[in-house]
This record gives C-alpha cells, structure tokens and sequence, in this order.
C-alpha cells in the first residue's frame, strides 16, 4: 500500500446541455460525480461494478456504465442522465410509456431502463420482444417486473418509429 | 479504489511510453480495469486514457480480410455489416457478449486483455492466496467452489477460465494481434498458466494492441458462435463454440472444419483433435458426435466443474449440425 498524494485535476463535463467545470480526483466515477457533486441523483448506483445497469447514462448518444466510467474520461463528450430526457416539461415517449405499462415496481432501477431502453430503440434493437429482452438484459430489475417493461420498450417504440 | 494519476494520450507512441513505465496502466473502455481496481485486484499508480485516440476504431474488410481497429467498440463490431456477412461467429459472440451497455464501452483491444472472473482471484481481502494475482501465494480455488473454473489448460498453480467470447471466434479463424509492428497469431498471444499464472498474453511492456486481423475464409463465412449459459442473456459461458465449415462441391463432405471452445479452458481453446477428426468425412450426427468428444480431450475436472467435459462436446456437436443444416 503506497501513500499517494491526494491530487485534484480540472474535469470538464457537458451534462444535459449544462457545461459544468469539477476539481476531481483522477478515480472519481462519472456516477459519484454525477450524484454526489451535481446532485444529479436520478442516476443510481445499485452494484458499483457493471452488473446491475442501475447508472446507464448516455455519452455522445450511446448507452453506458456510468459506474465503470471515469468523470475525466468523458470530458469533451456529451453526458445524457435520465434528468435530461424530458423536452420542456414533456416526458419522452419511453418514460410516458412506462407509466402507461406500469413498468416498475420499487423504482430503483427504472431511471436505468428508461435510459437503456431510449437507446435500445434508437439502435433498432427493440424490433420484436425477444430482441428486446436481449438487448435490455443489462438491465436488472430485482422486482421483476420484466414483462411490463417489455410492454413498455415494445410500446415506445411503435411511438417512436410510427 | 486506490488513487492514481490520469493522463491522456496523445498518440500511439506517446501512450505506450507512458505505459512502459512501472505502475502505469492502459485504460480504454474500463470495464474490466475500474471494476478490479474497485476489487482492489488493480493497483494502477497511474492510467493512460487512449480512448481519445482518433483512427484506432476503424474496421476495415479488404481482399485478404478484416482488420478490426484495437478502439473500435464491440458493440459496433457486432452490428457491422461487412463482420455480420464474412465472420458471423465473430458478430454472434460480441453480440452474446456482456450487455449493450459493456459493449458500447469495451474495446476490441481491451477485450483481448480481460481478465478472468474466477471469484478467488477477485477478492483479496478474503482470499489473499492466487497465483495469478500474487506469485507462489497458492490457489484459493483448489478445494473451493470450482463451478465455474477451467477444465482444459490448467496447472497445479491456477485453475482459472478464461471467460472471453470474441477470442473463441479469432482463434478459430487464425487471427493476428498487431502490437504496432509486430504480429501474434491470437492462439499464441494467449498464455496457458503453467507455472507463471501471472502472465496471460504475450504482450510486453511498452507494447499495446494496435489492431486485430482476421484472414477471410469459406468457414469464416460459414460460422456461428454458440454459447450455453446458466442464464439467458448476460451471463458467461458455462461452455461455447466457434464453428465454421466449409464443404467440398457435394454440399456435405467436409473440406475445411474449425472448432474453438470458450467457457471451459484457461484460454480460448482450439479444438484441432475435432477438426482434423472430420476432415474428408461426410456431414451426420454420429461422426459429428463421435468426434466432438476429442474437444475434451486432457480435460480434468476439480469436482463441480465436471458438467463442462459433459457439455463442451454436446455444445461442439450442437453448432457443426446447425451449420450443415444450411448446407
């Protein structure tokens, strides 16, 4: 166990359209950062180690782990939370949609796979339920709400194509 | 997750100096390195970020084959048109591979490096015995929990599977590594424990993986990647198989025949025993299921992993039946 000097640098981040400047240690996540510095909470962590999809978060338009991602990694790209999703007070299609399909239960995971399932649809990955539960498999739900949140993506995107 | 410097690279050369030095670690898509470095497996003092690179995520397909940049991201690999078309196997084992998310995220490259899963070798706090992780420790895995750990490749040092998908595919199809300017064929870039667990890939200090390189072929474009897993989607391989056939004119003699397994070895794992088995034979169930059995040929079970020696054939037989179906 070496000691190390406890050093900061400047961080750099486009959230939601928001440019935000962060002294951050190198190892600071992009979810600690997003949650603890921004107060960004809607993204959540559920396992901390790329298991769960709890943080998926869009950068550059492309789904990812924010837990397995380094703040200072996506400097110079665009951050996408689930904060960021709605157009003027208007949901999007996928969240209205898991409304609609009452896709959750406790909740936790739905900011995850809202995110996901946005992404999922964009990619032309959602074309049939069994495409859909593949491409959403990163997703956890412990609930188990699985197939209304099938519903839902499925739902979403005949909206969103149509 | 310990502190470490950041520094982002600039250029290939840049960043394999930066790297060349002692603690400095390589960091493209994380997936493997900040999840062992939250382990506490990882002690990097520093990372070289490369994923800022421009021009290493290219693929390209030209007469004599793919070349696959070492940044391009699984998941667009997957879903190419020209690796969906000429190498199947390699699209359907990104694809089965991780989740979308991983797979936006991990690199070509990185994705050769992965490290295994095995549970002991993740957890130092409470097994500080690995061989991998700590030369001459021991392994805490002999006499643990075995369910998921290799058959085929191990030593009396280390036990651990290698758990990749994609490299089933490369080694079936003679892939080269390209680390700059040199070339390794993928089934020699991958290491066998023996008795220095500790190495897995002949790569050295100072080197990194620049791109990989897949040789067209008639099995390449007649392939699939099968894969059996404890759970549907996202899981591992409990065992896998990259097949690719190619058939004399009579649609059902055997010319060319290439079987890798993954889920089951130390590294990905060619199967030759099987292919020149086959070789010159006529396609059917019996000599496709006689044959497979010499994929486990060697194999050595550590009590809960036995079912894989039962599984890796049946899972070979499976994919060589499928791809003839088509003929």
């Amino acid at each position: 166990m070496t000691s190390q000097t406890k050093t900061t640098i400047p961080v750099h981040l486009d959230i939601n359209g928001h440019r935000h400047t962060l002294q951050l240690e190198p190892r600071v996540t992009l979810l600690d950062a997003l949650r603890d510095r921004l107060g960004l909470t809607g993204t959540k962590k559920g396992c901390d180690h790329g298991q769960c999809g709890a943080c998926t978060v869009h950068v550059d338009g492309e789904r990812v782990l924010a837990c397995l991602t380094l703040a200072a990694q996506v400097e110079g790209r665009t951050v996408t939370t689930i904060e960021g999703l709605a157009r003027e007070g208007e949901l999007h299609p996928v969240q209205a949609a898991f409304l609609e399909q009452d896709a959750f239960q406790c909740g936790y995971c739905t900011p995850g796979q809202i995110m996901s399932a946005v992404a999922c649809i964009r990619e032309g990955h959602a074309g049939s339920d069994e495409e859909i539960r593949e491409y959403m498999a990163g997703n956890l739900c412990r609930c188990g709400a699985y197939p209304h949140i099938v519903a839902a993506v499925r739902q979403a995107a005949l909206e969103v194509q149509s | 997750m310990r502190d470490f410097s950041y520094l982002r690279a600039g250029s290939v050369e840049a960043a394999r100096q930066a790297a060349a030095l002692p603690g400095a670690m390589l960091l493209a898509g994380g997936t493997t390195l900040i999840d062992l470095a939250k382990c506490g497996v990882a002690e990097p003092d520093s990372l070289v970020d490369i994923t800022h690179l421009k021009g290493l995520d290219k693929v390209e397909v030209s007469e004599r084959g793919a070349t696959i940049g070492a940044l391009a991201k699984m998941g667009h690999v997957a879903d190419h048109a020209d690796i969906k078309s000429r190498f199947p196997a390699v699209s359907e084992a990104l694809w089965q591979a991780a989740s979308a998310q991983i797979r936006n995220m991990a690199t070509i490259g990185g994705n050769l490096m992965q490290r295994t899963r095995c549970p002991y070798f993740r957890d130092p706090s409470n097994f500080p015995a690995c061989n991998k992780r700590e030369p001459g420790s021991g392994c805490s895995a002999l006499g643990g929990v075995t369910r998921g750990h290799a058959v085929l490749g191990t030593s009396e040092a280390c036990i651990a599977m290698y758990p990749g998908d994609l490299a089933a595919a490369l080694v079936a199809f003679d892939a080269i590594v390209h680390l700059g300017e040199r070339r390794v064929p993928v089934d020699d870039f991958f290491l066998v424990p023996g008795t220095t667990p500790e190495r897995e890939h002949a790569i050295e200090p100072g080197e990194m993986i620049t791109a990989i390189e897949i040789p067209h072929s008639a099995a390449a474009r007649r392939s699939t990647y099968l894969k059996i897993r404890d759970r549907q989607s996202y899981e591992f391989a409990a065992a896998s198989a990259a097949v690719g056939i190619e058939f004399e004119a009579d649609g059902r003699t055997i010319r060319d025949l290439r079987v890798a397994l993954g889920g089951v070895a130390t590294k990905p794992w060619r199967a030759r025993a099987v292919e020149e088995a086959l070789k010159g034979k006529v396609l059917g169930p019996d000599a496709v299921r006689a044959a497979s059995l010499l994929a486990v040929e060697g194999a050595v079970d550590h009590g809960a992993n036995h079912y894989k020696i039962e599984l890796a054939p049946r899972v070979v037989a499976r994919a060589i039946l499928k791809m003839g179906e088509t003929a």
